[in-house]
């Protein structure tokens, strides 16, 4: 479902970007202790970080895709790269998640003034659903992260009971079977 | 997953997600599934002559200690701090300068404080502090000295049972403090009490019992490689010896068992098989030293010493010259820095030289056990192979440094040197991620097992990370190594965080470009996998 945004309201939301999303980059990071907060937040290699490069790195685009119009075809993307990440780490599902809706707190105390002094209510519940529509990948894409970890353990367990077939000597050297397919 | 029920209200507003500052002393650990290995299985235990064998499990309340437990893990720490003075240096010298804090794997991917190597290690030099320094004894708590409890004893297990023992950490240390090492000393200390895992205990066992992880028995051992080479001979059309313990070889192979039954290692066995059976050479399998790994090494110095001397005895029962090592990691480890002092020297073997080049390896004068790597990149250097590169040019190739033999034993340019000549795509992966500084697979050291799967994909969440980055800027799509227990661990932490990316060994690479002499024309590589085709012929 696509909302549109009213363009002043937009506009706003644009303007204060950094801002709203560097907040938004922290929240997510605060969710872990804080000696490693440090780390998570200050280190800038990708590849020394990853944690949080992604998140860090995905934020902004999130952040303009939500703001806009369209679909969320690069969020889609991004948050699942995020979400893998969550979904193996020591967070229960709603933990895993929850930065999704921190959005929501964030925006509106970003905008706050501004919004009660125009009126914008409405306007800004258009933006809190395309907020749930992120929330709603997010759920998608963990039960995706943590099925495909139940699959790849399922696999493994079958891998090695056909490898005890093989120590026993009972059923040797099947290729098909060596290769799982 | 497990975990506290909360109603979303709570979650909002009560979880305290930060640890107090100074208070990691105090938060007990917590056993989820899918976090931590199962125990021992009390069969093999009792087998290894190993103390307090008995059912339980991590997650029981009550471990079923021995009464004593308290005085055997102080006394066997005391013993242990004077016979190493390496780990008494490493309790010592420490100055928290923090530079291996956040090089951890296991850190950088789960964002856990107690996974940083300095932290790992203040577990242990808290309760030495304790008991065996002056200012601990006084000061206690306040000089960061920690009473051993029952708690201390839970968190040891949970987090030496998460380092995999790669060193990542020590590369990085001003005072080279070896983390590992402490890692097997804890480990050491925990069995003396019965806490083992099953997954080094059983293969340990197997490993004593038949000579291998999987307690494959001999006729089960000739019969694998039988059929590798018939396999072999499918798809090549050569059809190659492969003499098992012949007596008066000149030289005994060994390599990780996971090369004969596990996938996709069994396409490295093809490789050396056909490597082997091209230069001519004059060589043995054994089906008792049918393990290059040593998963006594995850758990003690003693299972680690006995399980290096078989090969050794195989060596000299055999009447070999010298010994060729296979796609191992931590065996290397074992040979390179243990092996002198716990069994070695090896005089009664010859300084190895290659039948082949006449070339003496000279690194191996004292241990007389040769990587593979070192051998086929001299025959390649030399010219003694025939390699057509185009056979592996449906692969875009990057190589993961497997721990051990890019840390513990240097070996660094030898498989890079042997890629770039049996492969036209090869991609190196960002440079702090690689060579001295790789990124551990993240299941090594006993921890590779599907019960553990998410740690394991925190931990390995570095590696992945590196290798996504490589497949969408170069295509890659298959990620060479040279250990069994990458091999094994790769396959599935690329599907958990990349997806189209396949894993092998290097001698699978050579194995598809060696020309051999009598070979039909291959119209597959050695998965089966049909060759690149352009135009309508293999190119
Ligand atoms: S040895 Fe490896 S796994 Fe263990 S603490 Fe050091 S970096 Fe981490
Ligand atoms: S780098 Fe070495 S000295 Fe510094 S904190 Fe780590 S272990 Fe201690």
């Amino acid at each position: 479902m696509v909302y549109s945004v009213k363009a002043s309201l937009q506009e706003i939301l644009l303007r204060k970007k950094t801002s709203i999303v560097d907040k938004w980059v922290q929240r997510f990071l605060s969710y872990y202790p804080s000696e490693s907060m440090k780390f998570l937040s200050s280190q800038k290699d990708r590849f020394a970080n990853p944690v949080g490069y992604t998140i860090s790195s995905s934020a902004g685009a999130i952040f303009d895709e939500l703001v806009g119009d369209g679909d969320f075809l690069v969020t889609e993307l991004l948050l699942k790269d995020v979400v893998r990440i969550r979904a193996v780490q020591e967070f229960l599902p709603s933990q895993a998640i929850r930065f999704v809706f921190d959005l929501k707190e964030i925006m509106r105390s970003e905008i706050e003034k501004e919004a009660r002094e125009k009126g914008w209510r409405d306007e800004f519940s258009e933006v809190e659903s395309r907020i749930d529509g992120l929330a709603l990948i997010a759920f998608d894409s963990y039960m995706e992260s943590r099925e495909k970890l139940f699959k790849i353990r399922i696999d493994e367990v079958k891998a090695r009971s056909f490898q005890t077939i093989v120590a026993s000597g009972a059923g040797i050297n099947n290729r098909e079977k060596r290769n799982g397919d | 997953m497990a975990g506290p029920k909360l109603k979303p209200e709570e979650l909002a507003s009560k979880i305290k997600y930060n640890l107090p500052p100074n208070g990691w002393m105090d938060q007990p650990v917590e056993f989820r599934e899918g976090t931590f290995n199962y125990s021992g299985n009390p069969k093999n235990v009792e087998y290894l002559q190993l103390p307090n064998p008995r059912k339980w499990q991590p997650t029981d309340p009550d471990w079923q200690l021995p009464e004593n437990w308290k005085e055997i893990i102080l006394e066997g720490l005391r013993d242990r701090l004077h016979r190493f003075r390496s780990l008494q240096i490493f309790m010592d010298i420490c100055v928290r300068c923090g530079a291996c804090a956040d090089k951890c794997h296991f850190f950088i991917g789960s964002g856990d404080p107690k996974n940083m190597p300095v932290m790992r290690a203040e577990l242990l030099r808290a309760v030495y502090r304790k008991d065996f320094t002056l200012a601990g004894k006084i000061f206690g708590k306040y000089a960061g000295a920690r009473e051993l409890t029952l708690d201390v004893v839970k968190e040891w297990f949970y987090y030496f049972y998460q380092c995999t023992q790669c060193r990542r950490c020590s590369v990085f240390c001003p005072y080279g403090i070896d983390t590992a090492e402490i890692t097997l000393l804890v480990r050491e200390l925990l069995s003396l009490i019965g806490v083992n895992i099953d997954w080094i205990v059983t293969p340990v066992a197997n490993s004593f019992r038949t000579g291998n992880h999987l307690g494959i028995q001999p006729h089960g051992f000739k019969d694998s490689i039988d059929f590798a080479v018939d396999e072999l001979e499918s798809i090549t059309g050569v059809k190659v010896e492969a003499p098992i313990n012949k007596k008066g070889a000149e030289i005994l192979f060994i390599t990780p068992s996971a090369d004969y039954f596990g996938s996709p290692h069994y396409y490295t066995l093809l490789g050396y098989l056909a490597l082997f059976h091209e230069i001519g050479l004059d060589y043995t399998w054994s089906t008792y030293a049918s393990e290059g790994g040593n998963f006594g090494s995850f758990l003690s110095h003693d299972m680690m010493k006995s399980l290096n001397a078989k090969m050794y005895a195989e060596a000299r029962r055999l009447g070999v010259k010298w010994i060729l090592g296979g796609e191992c990691g931590h065996m290397w480890r074992v040979v390179h820095q243990y092996m002198n002092t716990l069994n070695g020297p090896a005089d009664f073997l010859e300084e190895p030289v290659s039948p082949v080049t006449g070339t003496k390896f000279g690194n191996a004068r004292s241990t007389k056990m040769v990587h593979i790597c070192e051998f086929t990149a001299d025959l390649i250097k030399n010219g003694k192979i025939k390699l057509d590169k185009s056979r592996n040019d449906n692969r875009r190739v990057t190589f993961h440094d497997s721990c051990n033999p890019a840390r513990a034993l240097g070996l660094i340019e030898e498989p890079r040197f042997i890629i770039r000549n049996a492969c036209n795509n090869f991609f190196e992966m960002p440079e702090n991620t690689i060579k001295e500084q790789t990124f551990c697979c993240g299941s090594g050291a006993g921890l590779g097992t599907d019960e553990n799967l998410e740690m394991r994909m925190r931990g390995g969440l570095p590696r992945a990370n590196a290798v996504k980055f490589v497949k969408e800027k170069h295509g890659v799509n298959f990620l060479g190594c040279i250990c069994a227990i990458d091999k094994a661990t790769l396959p599935p932490l690329m599907e958990y965080w990349v997806g189209g990316v396949d894993v092998g060994g290097v001698h699978e690479l050579v194995g598809n470009a060696l020309i051999m002499k009598g070979e039909k024309e291959r119209t597959t590589d050695l998965r089966g996998d049909p060759l690149h085709i352009e135009g309508n012929r293999h190119v």
